[in-house]
């Protein structure tokens, strides 16, 4: 029952946010090319800063002809776009949003499944969105858009690599591939004063999960496998609703992607010296705090987090123009490795020491 | 490996070119927000509909007859615009003057504006300064190109 109820709202909260990031993503680009962006969608002539553009879109695609060519596959044709929504939607359920919150007498952890290789199961699951691609790519029966697919499969299998390689450092650290277990030991203090954050003690694995991440969500400056206008991607073929649902899994994999990165290297839902009980200082201090008000904490810190990464993510998409295709292999195959690789043997290293 | 490290130094700062972009604009679109006069804006947008870019004097847009003292059309249909226009889309038709002054006025003046390029040329050949293209108007999307056909009295008008 309370599973239940957690999923709601862990989709509610992931729904909401992809549907606002759709909007994030055209203001801010707007005030980053100095324009003010989509702001005339209204509800009875009321328009908050265009907050209601993204159910003008949804309407907008909805309405929209669902159109799949005569020569495509249909039932695959159709199915693509539910692979690749679905598995990335249930990455979500093992991403810890807090620690535990204490109602009449139950302790519910804020985490729909705790699963004890909830690291390993995120990578998965990301890694077989990977047949969303192919599947859309290959039903679409069109040559371009089989190539599309072709080229969006190689590049997630090359960054999976450097992906996998980069954490293996973060795992070796805190010996735990259950993603509440690695927030719970983010919590503790290094030295004294800083909190055992996965930036502190991985930074060189943090810049290579974080750029192989980045590749793993096939926007701008990765984003060969769609390459709307010039290089023809994937989902050529699709219109309406299903082409929706391709944008909408891009924009929910910035929010997986953020959410791994926060849980991995910055301390998921730790607010720095809280503990369970309030604030403890490194000078000595403390600041006992009531159980519900250092949830709200917790759950506020990690949403802040995942908006600033939200909002990194958007901006790097709109700072860099797109990698040739040999840069790009270059990058993964020959530079993010090796150093993943270095980053494993130093940790190593450091840690025998 | 330096080289790839020169690289990574110039992606930070393209990115940190972008985020002072996004931070400086952003604050003051909030002073804007709360209502605090600032003398450069967060945004070089002008939002059409509502706001309008003054024109430029030498802008040239809808034409305009002028007319003399009696309200009569200044034109003297001498055919000067007719022959220059490159599109070919003024016609006149001209009609006899009882004034001996005059001699000659125009009975029609049409311009087809869906073939009119706005050159210009017509106000520079007219030796009585009949036709000036400084009416302003900048508007006049129809949605026949019948409606596009304007004659002596929206032209004077």
């Amino acid at each position: 029952m309370i599973v239940i109820l957690k999923i709601i709202c862990a989709l509610i909260w992931f729904l909401t946010l992809t549907l606002y990031l759709t909007w994030l993503e055209r203001k801010e680009s707007a005030v980053i090319q100095d324009r003010i962006g989509a702001n005339r969608a209204s509800i009875f002539g009321i328009r908050v800063i265009g907050l209601f553009q993204p159910f003008a879109d949804a309407i907008k695609m909805i309405f929209k002809e669902d159109f799949a060519p005569a020569f495509s596959r249909k039932f695959l044709h159709t199915l693509a776009p539910f692979v690749s929504f679905f598995f990335v939607a249930i990455t979500i359920s093992a991403i810890p949003f807090g620690d535990f919150i204490r109602l009449g007498g139950r302790t519910i952890s804020l985490q729909i499944l705790d699963i004890n290789v909830g690291l390993l199961f995120i990578l998965a699951m990301l890694s077989l969105g990977i047949y969303g691609i192919i599947l859309s790519g290959w039903a679409s029966n069109n040559r371009f858009t089989l190539i599309g697919g072709l080229r969006g499969a190689a590049q997630l299998i090359s960054y999976e690599v450097a992906l996998g390689f980069s954490l293996i450092g973060l795992i070796m650290v805190y010996p735990s591939l259950r993603l509440s277990g690695i927030a719970q030991e983010q919590g503790e203090l290094l030295f004294g004063f800083l909190p055992k954050w996965g930036i502190f003690l991985q930074p060189l694995g943090f810049i290579i999960f974080f750029f192989a991440a980045l590749a793993e969500t096939k926007r701008v400056p990765f984003d060969l496998p769609e390459g709307e206008s010039e290089i023809i991607g994937f989902f050529t073929e699709y219109s309406g609703l299903k082409w929706g649902l391709f944008m909408m899994t891009d924009f929910m994999e910035i929010i997986v992607v953020s959410c791994l990165v926060i849980t991995l290297f910055f301390g998921a839902w730790q607010v720095p010296w809280l503990a369970s009980d309030g604030f403890h200082f490194p000078g000595g201090g403390q600041w006992m705090l009531p159980h519900w008000l250092v949830v709200i904490f917790q759950v506020a810190a990690f949403n802040i987090k995942v908006f600033f990464f939200c909002w990194l993510q958007i901006l790097i998409r709109w700072t860099y123009p797109r990698f040739r295709y040999d840069q790009l292999m270059n990058l993964g195959w020959k530079l993010l490795i090796p150093l993943s690789l270095v980053n494993i043997v130093g940790t190593g290293i450091v840690m025998s020491i | 490996m330096i080289e790839a490290l020169g690289y990574f130094i110039e992606i930070i700062r393209g990115s940190l070119i972008t985020a002072r972009h996004f931070v400086v604009n952003m604050a003051f679109h909030i002073l804007k927000l709360f209502g605090i006069k600032t003398k450069r804006k967060g945004a070089v947008t002008i939002q059409y509909p509502e706001q309008k870019k003054e024109l430029a004097s030498r802008h040239r847009s809808l034409h305009r007859l002028l007319t003399r003292e009696g309200g009569k059309p200044r034109c003297v249909a001498c055919m000067l615009c007719v022959t220059v226009c490159p599109s070919e889309c003024i016609y006149v038709e001209a009609a006899e003057d009882p004034d001996p002054e005059i001699q000659k006025y125009p009975a029609k003046f049409i311009i087809d504006l869906s073939r009119c390029c706005f050159c210009g040329f017509c106000v520079e050949a007219c030796p009585e300064d009949a036709i000036r293209m400084d009416s302003g108007q900048i508007e006049f999307a129809e949605y026949s190109r019948q409606d596009l056909i304007y004659d002596l009295n929206k032209l004077i008008g």
